[in-house]
């Protein structure tokens, strides 16, 4: 566990991309394998059940403190993490028995931290405390992390990719796909992951996503229109489907395994022969497709009912073909992939996201001028002789989205962050008067401003200060900001009556008095669609 | 005006004493002002006559330009109409005082900045009996307990020289008065790879061995051919992100605070790395030094002041914040 918590500490401590690659490779060289497995879990992303709830353990950490429950707590804001509060406040038994007392990261988890879930509150309870005054600082902080199930690490799967492949010696591409899917963090998963590559894959396992970049050039850089392909850009949850040895499964972006929600995918994947990977997106679809709010109701779900699938039916448009006739196609031209699909997914009555007809860029710019109006987010270009990539590279596939909707609305709530954002106001909520000049929340967004403009107004937050709500702070209603959203839909759950989809901070208006900021009717007449834009160049 | 009671009270120019007609770091130009230290949020301009440690003064000078200002003694007392005023230690910075007031039967002691820890750039907190204490609060909550000084000079030295190894500049900002100093005193005993500084830095570090403070050799940097790949170069936090920085190409960079303590701070900072090195008092600190007073009245400023006087009440001590206008609630640019 030490070995684990000097790694994390140094992927804390440096913002250096070579520097986390180096430290990691460093570390899986090192660790004993069933540690590494674990490690592995956790740095691409991973994550345990959270086995104790966190008012529980805040009621553990003011019972093992000898400070009254409100110091406790105004500790816990102002660091705004849980297990930080807990290593700095808990004050260990000798610290010789504590570098004794840590156990290794696999034998933690599966000898200590996962029992946890199968003890009443009480043995519960005495044990974490036990825990928190053996191990050392970094120790319990990492301890506490894996009880919230809240441990992140600041690295990307590909660059866990890249460490065990510097580690190891093998191809970056090869740990990237044996990564993917279900593996359990074992010693025997570890052997596998950085074993030999013997062209085997078991056969659930998904190929990593390509994903596209958000264009940002002109048409004309990309050079002569013919050598492209162009479709829509549906709104709806990207998914890869493979049919192997007469079994299905059906994977969502965020590398779950999703089979089990769309029977009507699964279904007509039946029909699919062996040894083939499609990608596409599983959107809800009556005559056209359904605002993703539909959607939405299907994914909350392990089981669907018969009413749920008879009230939001779901397709899976397809649009690539990743294995054709058991042979991975991936280094095939994307035009040659589309032959392929077109040839195996037709015949098995999957519906492909049609590619669009345009002989110039000036076409193609008219017919995103309809996205809005057919539901879809944009178009899609993808470059005849692209190969399928892994991951985000950029040059083969951009998404050209249609322009956002925005509003401009003054600033009423803020609360402190958590993580890189802890101790400094950063989470605001935003609102525009109704009818009767009354301020109603329209949104809250946290993301947009830049480091400089976020010490500024945490600055006239504290200084401006009406009333604490906990840690909510009510400011006059003076700062205005321009809002930018993807969509907005009537939601009962919310004092507007309005909620909107990934609202984000565009610039703070210090222009614009609170006074002029739109009204909600203003808002409300935005549920028509298309009704403002701006461009996405300003 | 709020009275605190017989001796000082907050007026709109800052803590005043009018047994003796005088203020301690005014914010608004006063007639007669007794500096506790050097930070711009502490001693401000435009009084017609200040009063500070002697070693401080020429701090005060850069700070003030060169109004009257009295240097006195630690320990030496003077009259000011109906009271007897005298600085004492504060281990803040060089010449950082706490300002000891008697009259009308009554001690009361204002605290200023203060530390506990030991620093070789000044000299140590000294507790004094007293009947009032008003303290600053910046640091008052319990998670804040600073690590020892040589472990963390340990951990800048390791930073310094695995960056050196490779070639890398290694720059280290931190606040130009009085922590920069502090710092390089502490690194006095270590191999001689080179030292640079800011200007702003080595402005102070002059002051410091004019005053008679021993500090290593520094080089100023400046646009002269110097070679960075091996140094450590000491910069105020401003100089973060500025055209200065370029000069030094891919440079590893810290920070040094109280506030790196805090993960959360370490990371929001974008800096590669941060040491835990203030020069105001942790949260023992703090509880040892008001008990160590014996004040039954206890007035907090700055910072976490509503906490600690909610603490010291709840322990039996008439305790009350007092909004002063130092640099405030954990204020991320604090005087750090």
């Amino acid at each position: 566990m030490q070995r684990f918590s000097a790694l994390y500490q140094a992927l804390d401590e440096t913002t250096s991309t070579n520097a986390k690659v180096a430290a990691m490779a460093e570390y899986f060289r090192a660790a004993l394998p069933e540690d590494a497995a674990w490690a592995v879990y956790f740095l691409s992303g991973r994550r345990l059940k959270r086995l104790v709830g966190g008012a529980r353990l805040r009621r553990l950490l003011v019972d093992s403190v000898d400070y009254p429950e409100w110091l406790t707590l105004a500790c816990y804001a102002e660091v705004g993490d849980l297990a930080e509060t807990v290593a700095l406040l808990v004050e260990p038994i000798a610290a010789a028995d504590a570098a004794v007392a840590a156990p290794g990261l696999a034998e933690l988890i599966e000898s200590e931290l996962l029992p946890l879930g199968r003890c009443d509150e009480a043995q519960q309870g005495e044990r974490i405390a036990n825990w928190w005054k053996r191990l050392a600082h970094r120790e319990r902080f990492l301890f506490t992390k894996l009880l919230t199930g809240a441990l992140r690490v600041g690295v990307s799967q590909l660059l866990v990719a890249r460490a065990l492949a510097a580690a190891f010696g093998l191809p970056r591409s090869l740990i990237q796909h044996r990564l993917m899917g279900d593996w359990e963090p074992t010693a025997a998963f570890f052997g596998e992951l950085t074993g030999p590559d013997d062209g085997s894959v078991a056969i659930s396992r998904p190929y990593p996503f390509f994903l596209a970049s958000p264009l940002d050039r002109d048409l004309q850089e990309l050079g002569p229109a013919a050598g492209w392909l162009a479709e829509w850009k549906w709104d709806g949850i990207r998914a890869q489907l493979i049919r192997r040895r007469g079994q299905t499964f059906l994977w969502s972006r965020g590398d779950e395994l999703i089979t089990g929600r769309f029977p009507e995918v699964a279904a007509q994947a039946e029909r699919l022969p062996d040894g083939t990977v499609l990608d596409g997106e599983l959107v809800a679809w009556r005559g056209g497709v359904l605002p993703f709010a539909e959607l939405q109701r299907r994914l909350g779900r392990k089981r669907v009912g018969a009413k749920l699938l008879d009230a939001v039916p779901v397709k899976m448009l397809v649009y690539d073909c990743l294995e054709f006739g058991g042979r991975d196609i991936r280094d095939s031209a994307q035009a040659v992939r589309r032959a392929s699909l077109e040839q195996v997914a037709v015949a098995a009555g999957f519906e492909l996201s049609p590619l669009l007809a345009f002989d110039d860029w000036e076409a193609l710019a008219a017919a995103r001028a309809q996205a809005r109006e057919l539901g879809v987010e944009g178009l899609m270009l993808k470059r005849g002789d692209a190969v399928y990539e892994t991951g985000r590279r950029r040059g083969g596939w951009w998404k050209w989205k249609i322009d956002p909707l925005s509003i401009d609305a003054v600033l009423i709530y803020a609360q402190a962050g958590h993580g890189r954002r802890a101790s400094l106001f950063t989470d605001y909520t935003f609102a525009v008067p109704d009818e009767r000049g009354e301020l109603k929340p329209i949104a809250k967004a946290y993301s947009g401003l830049s480091d400089a403009e976020i010490r500024e107004l945490d600055r006239w937050i504290r200084r401006n200060t009406l009333e604490r709500f906990g840690p909510v702070r009510a400011v006059p209603a003076q700062q205005v900001f321009e809002i930018r959203f993807e969509g907005i839909a009537e939601s009962p759950r919310h004092k507007s009556g309005l909620a909107l989809r990934f609202p984000r901070i565009a610039r703070w208006r210090r222009d614009v008095d609170a006074a002029s900021v739109d009204s909600l009717a203003d808002v409300r007449r935005l549920l028509a669609l298309g009704a403002r834009t701006i461009p996405l160049d300003d | 005006m709020p009275a605190l009671g017989s001796l000082v009270e907050l007026s709109a120019s800052g803590l005043y004493c009018a047994a003796g007609d005088f203020f301690i770091d005014p914010w608004r130009p006063v007639a007669r002002a007794v500096i506790t230290h050097a930070h711009a949020d502490h001693a401000r301009p435009g009084s017609e006559r200040y009063f500070a440690e002697r070693r401080g003064v020429g701090l005060l000078e850069r700070r003030l330009g060169s109004p009257p200002i009295a240097g006195l003694d630690y320990g030496e007392s003077v009259r000011f109409d109906q009271v007897e005023v005298s600085l004492h230690p504060a281990g803040h910075v060089l010449g950082s005082s706490q300002v000891r007031i008697a009259g009308h039967g009554e001690v009361w002691v204002v605290s200023g900045d203060f530390k506990r820890q030991p620093d070789p750039t000044c000299a140590a907190f000294e507790p004094l009996a007293c009947d009032v204490f008003i303290t600053e609060a910046t640091f008052a909550l319990p998670v804040y307990r600073w690590p020892e000084t040589a472990a963390v000079a340990r951990e800048v030295v390791d930073w310094w020289q695995g960056n050196a190894a490779r070639g890398t500049p290694s720059v280290l900002f931190c606040y130009a008065l009085g922590k920069a100093q502090r710092l390089l005193a502490e690194l006095r005993d270590l191999p001689s790879l080179p030292v640079y500084t800011h200007g702003a830095v080595e402005a102070i570090n002059d002051v410091y061995r004019a005053a008679g403070v021993t500090l290593p050799v520094t080089e100023r940097v400046d646009d002269a051919d110097q070679d960075y790949t091996r140094a450590l170069i000491l910069a105020p936090p401003g100089a973060a992100g500025s055209t200065w920085m370029r000069r030094f190409g891919a440079a590893s960079t810290g920070f040094c605070s109280g506030w790196m303590l805090l993960r959360g701070n370490r990371r929001r900072r974008g800096y590669d790395r941060g040491f835990v090195l203030s020069d105001h008092a942790d949260w023992p600190g703090l509880i040892d030094s008001i008990q160590a007073t014996g004040a039954r009245r206890v007035f907090t400023t700055h910072g976490q002041s509503d906490l600690l006087a909610r603490y010291l009440r709840e322990r039996g001590v008439e305790a009350a914040p007092v909004a002063t206008e130092f640099d405030g609630e954990g204020g991320s640019d604090a005087a750090l």
